[in-house]
């Protein structure tokens, strides 16, 4: 007991660190993913068929495959296989390639939201907006934007929880996330070494940030309660 | 001079004739009623005029402006399909409010967006959306929903939600008011309450389209009546014509339910 009050306050700061990479990358990857996901929506919309094709055959792979999977190829295949090492080396080049594989990842999976959630409003919605003289961009803005919005936020809300803990993944690339941090003290770091409770104890990290995430997400449902 | 002349309509689905060479015309004020059974083509009629489809042949007309014609094939951009749908106002069997504005937003969002394209809009601003918005009370009130403005169609019933589509409708003054089995979605007692407000129009000379199913309502109302069967105009004429005397055996048949009920 006494060992651990010693430990605390060095392992403490390096979870901190560890965490502050797992936020950019939490961050990183949803505003990358939001609008990618929607133009891969629409791709899968088209009425042009090899966009369309081409759109369904990429989420079909990225979400018929590990995360893990894809962390490896992204990082690993562009140095070893075509020797030409893309990402750089040091951190930066291990966040760079991670970002590039959560966004293209979950803007497959926000892509599916979207495309539910725009396909879930009625044809009657468009057409009693056309019969009233609208244009379409008025119709999507005014009329099905909102309504979409409503559909969306209960399914995003759970791929956004997960995306927290998604971001753990980018370890098997030695990202320095939270936790890598948290296992340094088991392989010895700081003079700590043997100590697994730092790794058991990142995930009140995790536990923290969903609840906060978990708040929010509730408020924004329940301020688009007022229709149905 | 007719306000509205449809002639030779034709509209295919896939390898479905639908319309089969429709032809009528009616007067200014006037209220038809189109009766038939379902699949006769009575629904897609309605969305011709209303260039929700595009007819593969005919020729529409309104007040003597040609705003279809299937031999010119310039029949305009998305814009002057939207000036020339204006011509009418449609109301739906499933009414199609806009769930996330208010009974009043409903009524008045058309308005206001059209409002935005008038060349002085940004001077008269105030006074342009102050109008739209006195009409569009008048226009509920009309419809017996002072006190139901500020509610959202999911704390509205059906009966008070079609009276609110009526309203958004005539909002923009249409020429000829169209509605598409405006209680088919309705239980008995709500049907009601709706067909009372359409009856109200009609004596004030409204001209209207209505496709029903509710014959004594069609022959109470209608000015004229017309018994679509399978993509065709098979009778028309007034009420007493073809309601209880019709010619055709087919239209006999179809109000064969309706005659026993009503003996």
């Amino acid at each position: 007991m006494q060992l651990i009050l010693e430990q605390f306050p060095i392992v403490i700061r390096s979870l901190n660190i560890g965490f502050l990479q797992t936020l950019k990358l939490f961050f990183v990857t949803l505003i990358g993913a939001f609008p990618l996901g929607l133009v891969i929506a629409f791709g899968s919309m088209s009425h042009f068929r090899p966009l369309r094709y081409f759109s369904r055959f990429l989420v079909w792979i990225i979400r018929g495959t590990p995360l893990m999977i894809q962390l490896l190829i992204f990082y690993y295949f562009p140095g070893l296989v075509l020797h030409t090492p893309i990402w750089g080396s040091g951190e930066r080049g291990r966040f760079l390639a991670a970002s590039i594989s959560f966004i293209l990842n979950y803007a497959c999976y926000f892509s599916e939201i979207y495309r539910g959630g725009i396909q879930s409003i009625p044809v009657g919605q468009t057409e009693a907006g056309l019969v009233l003289g609208m244009t379409r961009r008025q119709i999507f803005f005014k009329i099905k934007l909102l309504q979409m919005v409503k559909r969306i936020v209960p399914p995003m809300s759970n791929e956004i929880i997960t995306l927290v803990k998604d971001t753990s993944l980018s370890r098997i690339i030695a990202l320095q996330e939270i936790i890598w941090a948290g296992q340094s003290f088991l392989k010895g770091s700081q003079g700590i070494s043997g100590a697994i409770w730092p790794l058991f104890f990142t995930a009140v990290y995790y536990l923290i940030w969903n609840g906060l995430l978990t708040t929010l997400l509730g408020y924004l449902e329940r301020r688009l309660d007022y229709f149905k | 001079m007719a306000i509205l002349e449809v002639q030779h309509i034709q509209k295919t689905f896939e390898r479905t004739q639908v319309l089969k060479d429709i032809s009528f015309s009616m007067e200014k004020g006037q209220t038809v009623s189109i009766i038939g059974s379902s699949g006769s083509g009575k629904t897609t009629l309605l969305r011709c005029l209303n260039f929700l489809e595009r007819p593969d042949h005919g020729v529409i007309r309104v007040n003597g402006e040609t705003l279809f014609d299937s031999a010119d094939p310039a029949a305009g951009g998305e814009r002057e399909i939207r000036r020339k749908r204006l011509h009418f106002g449609l109301v739906f069997q499933s009414f199609n409010l806009f769930p996330q504005y208010t009974a009043l937003q409903n009524v008045m969002l058309a308005g206001q967006l059209l409002a935005q394209e008038a060349p002085d809009y940004k001077a008269r601003k105030k006074e342009l959306l102050l109008a739209i918005e006195q009409q569009a009370r008048e226009l509920l009130g009309q419809m017996g929903l002072s006190d139901r403005m500020e509610n959202y169609p999911h704390q509205l019933s059906g009966g008070q939600c079609q009276r609110v589509a009526i309203a958004r409708a005539l909002a923009l003054t249409p020429d000829i008011l169209c509605f598409d089995e405006p209680t088919s979605a309705l239980d008995p007692e709500l049907t009601g309450e709706v067909l009372h407000v359409i009856r109200e129009l009609a004596d004030k000379e409204t001209t209207m389209i209505i496709v029903t199913h509710e014959m004594a309502f069609a022959r109470d109302v209608a000015d004229h009546v017309i018994f679509m069967d399978d993509g065709t105009i098979l009778e028309q004429g007034t009420p007493r014509e073809v309601i209880e005397n019709p010619k055709e055996e087919r239209t006999r048949q179809f109000l064969a339910r309706f005659h026993q009920e009503t003996r």
